[in-house]
């Protein structure tokens, strides 16, 4: 008995094995039939995701093992010219991916160290007022629709930030998406990063102060590096999320894929592509078709690794400290 | 002695220079969060500016046209509030009845964990994918065309996760003593359930949902993807219909280098800002409101 006691207790949930039957002691056998009725509708319900996933998985690679037939997956994967829509095609997806690189690595150098000084100032410093007013105010930042991002990248970043610095930069850019999906994401690193920090036992804390450290020593040299799993796994996220926009680089970034690392030019992301092939009709069985879920496709396992990476990061330092 | 003092005396320099150090860092800190908030407001404040004198009722009923000072975003918004409100339909008894199966029901043990990794993992994938599962599964697969309906089950599928996610957190949050009390008395899982567990939970869990629609009513690509369109001269009729929204509206008018049409773009932002105001707003209040009914 106190074997399956301790074996419930970690989801402190009731379960069916804790060793009594739950049937009501009234209850009709018309009853029981409706009561697994309903528990077969709750599992159909919770398999649905499951379901959205594998239906994920078998698009992708259904329509990206078609477009291989068609092109090698050597040269889709080296090949360093995208003209997909022109009549003599080459399909090499490296300038695509070369501009959802620079975009997100550009994002990452804005929203890492802001993302991160705010996590430390949120956590550590900030009176309880100040922080009642700044947490909810970045929620927002974070809930504000990408689209409209996109816009404020247009018409704001391009010509009063970019532009004033780089006077040649062309009015579509790879910085200029670059720096506003870095805003985007400050949010998700600043929350994330602070859930670590707040993680962190507080006898660590109080040692340090303890033993005469000021204020910035024991957040840099005690509390990042007690947290540094869960700050890794939050820029891993961001990164992933970087990846994955969209809205933002299609309308700041331009169309023109660019086997470049110039971020002032124009560079098309992959996402960028997917919404501009798909805005005009594409037939299903073309190799235009096809390529949108090739492209998809390796979109899809870069945030996939990433994803994993960062749940790995997690779960595997994260009782170090319990 | 004298080595003693001197000692003292960098000891103290130093603790001094650490000291200043912090301060200086203490205010690098605060201006770098102060960035983030700073970010929101010049945002706000450009899109104010730019949008805000094309704010009328005409905007607000007309079609869409070629002159920007004629054209009005009555089709996308009818188009949202469409897909809103389908979306809803779908993901709620699915999202609520996957948190309470995962929650109340599931048996410890592989497949729940399948499951639970998996929908963490779901809440991780990019939304133009989800475009791409919707475009090759509703959209042709399904023979759905680019409908409404390809479009709302595509968003349903997307923030499916974030409503069972925010499901189970708000049925985690119900104190066990009611489930046992529950099943002492004689009753059944699912009855404690029906009775107790779920309406205790509720107020949480429409919260979730309120904010995952806020996400769906946001999202455009996807909806590029699957096909609906940024401009369109009649309002939906049914499922079948060809439909627009109202973030693919405004980036219809963004992605033209006219100012005038930023101008309306601005503007068509001003109105999705509102409602998603408003939907928050909504959220939060129906959240306070039930915390006080039961504390009372």
């Amino acid at each position: 008995m106190a074997k399956t006691v301790t074996s419930t207790a970690d989801t402190g949930r009731i379960r069916e094995n804790v060793g009594f039957r739950t049937r009501p002691l009234t209850g009709s056998s018309e009853g029981r039939i409706v009561e697994r009725l309903v528990r077969g509708f709750l599992f159909l319900c919770a398999t649905v995701s499951v379901a959205t996933t594998a239906g994920i998985v078998f698009v992708l690679i259904f329509e990206t093992m078609s477009f291989f037939e068609k092109v090698s997956p050597w040269e889709f994967y080296t090949g360093t010219t995208w003209t997909a829509l022109f009549n003599n095609a080459e399909y090499g997806v490296l300038p695509l991916v070369a501009g959802t690189l620079v975009v997100s690595i550009i994002a990452l150098i804005v929203a890492l160290p802001v993302g991160l000084a705010a996590a430390i100032y949120l956590s550590m410093y900030a009176p309880r007022r100040l922080r009642s007013v700044v947490k909810p105010a970045l929620e927002v930042l974070a809930g504000i629709p990408t689209v409209v991002f996109g816009y404020f990248a247009l018409t704001f970043v391009t010509p009063q930030i970019v532009q004033r610095i780089f006077p040649d930069a062309n009015v579509f850019n790879a910085l200029s998406a670059g720096l506003t999906v870095g805003f985007l994401i400050i949010p998700l690193v600043s929350s994330l990063s602070e859930d670590a920090l707040q993680a962190v036992p507080r006898d660590l804390r109080d040692g340090a102060f303890a033993l005469g450290a000021t204020k910035f020593e024991v957040a840099t040299r005690v509390m990042v590096p007690a947290a540094f799993s869960g700050i890794v796994a939050s820029v891993i996220l961001a990164f992933s999320r970087a990846i994955g926009e969209t809205m933002i680089v299609v309308l700041a970034s331009g169309g023109i894929p660019n086997w470049t690392i110039d971020a002032r030019e124009s560079m098309q992301t992959m996402t960028a592509y997917i919404v501009q092939i798909s805005s005009g009709d594409v037939a299903r069985g073309t190799t235009k078709y096809e390529t949108l879920f090739a492209v998809g496709f390796t979109l899809f396992l870069m945030t996939l690794v990433l994803n994993i990476a960062s749940h790995f990061l997690v779960q595997k330092f994260r009782e170090v400290y319990e | 002695m004298n080595a003693i003092n001197s000692s003292l005396v960098t000891t103290q320099g130093r603790l001094r220079r650490r000291q200043i150090f912090g301060s200086i860092m203490s205010a690098a800190l605060m201006i770098a969060t102060a960035f983030g908030i700073l970010v929101l407001i010049v945002l706000l404040i450009s899109i104010v500016r730019d949008g805000g004198h094309t704010l009328n009722w005409n905007f607000m009923t007309a079609l869409p046209s070629r002159f920007p000072d004629r054209a009005g975003i009555r089709v996308a918004l009818l188009g949202s509030i469409w897909i809103m409100v389908l979306t809803a339909f779908v993901t709620f008894p699915i999202g609520v009845g996957a948190a309470i199966y995962l929650e109340e029901f599931a048996p410890p043990g592989r497949i729940t964990t399948t499951i639970r990794t998996n929908i963490a993992n779901l809440a991780g994938v990019p939304s133009i994918v989800y475009g791409l599962l919707g475009l090759g599964i509703f959209v042709e697969l399904l023979s759905m065309g680019r409908s409404i309906a390809a479009g709302a089950l595509t968003l349903s599928l997307l923030v499916l996760p974030v409503v069972i996610i925010a499901s189970q957190e708000a049925l985690r949050a119900v104190p066990d003593s009611i489930r046992q009390g529950g099943l002492a008395l004689g009753a059944t899982r699912l009855q404690v359930v029906r009775a107790h567990v779920f309406p205790a939970a509720l107020p949480g869990i429409l919260t979730g949902t309120i904010l995952a629609l806020s996400r769906a009513i946001g999202e455009t690509a996807p909806l590029i993807v699957i096909g609906a369109v940024a401009f369109l001269n009649f309002s939906p009729e049914g499922l079948g219909s060809k439909f627009s929204v109202l973030p693919l509206a405004i980036y219809g008018w963004t992605a033209r280098p006219q100012d005038d049409f930023h101008a309306i773009a601005a503007g068509g932002i001003i109105v999705l800002l509102a409602v998603l105001l408003t939907m928050n707003m909504g959220a939060i209040l129906l959240r306070n409101h039930f915390q006080n009914k039961q504390q009372g």
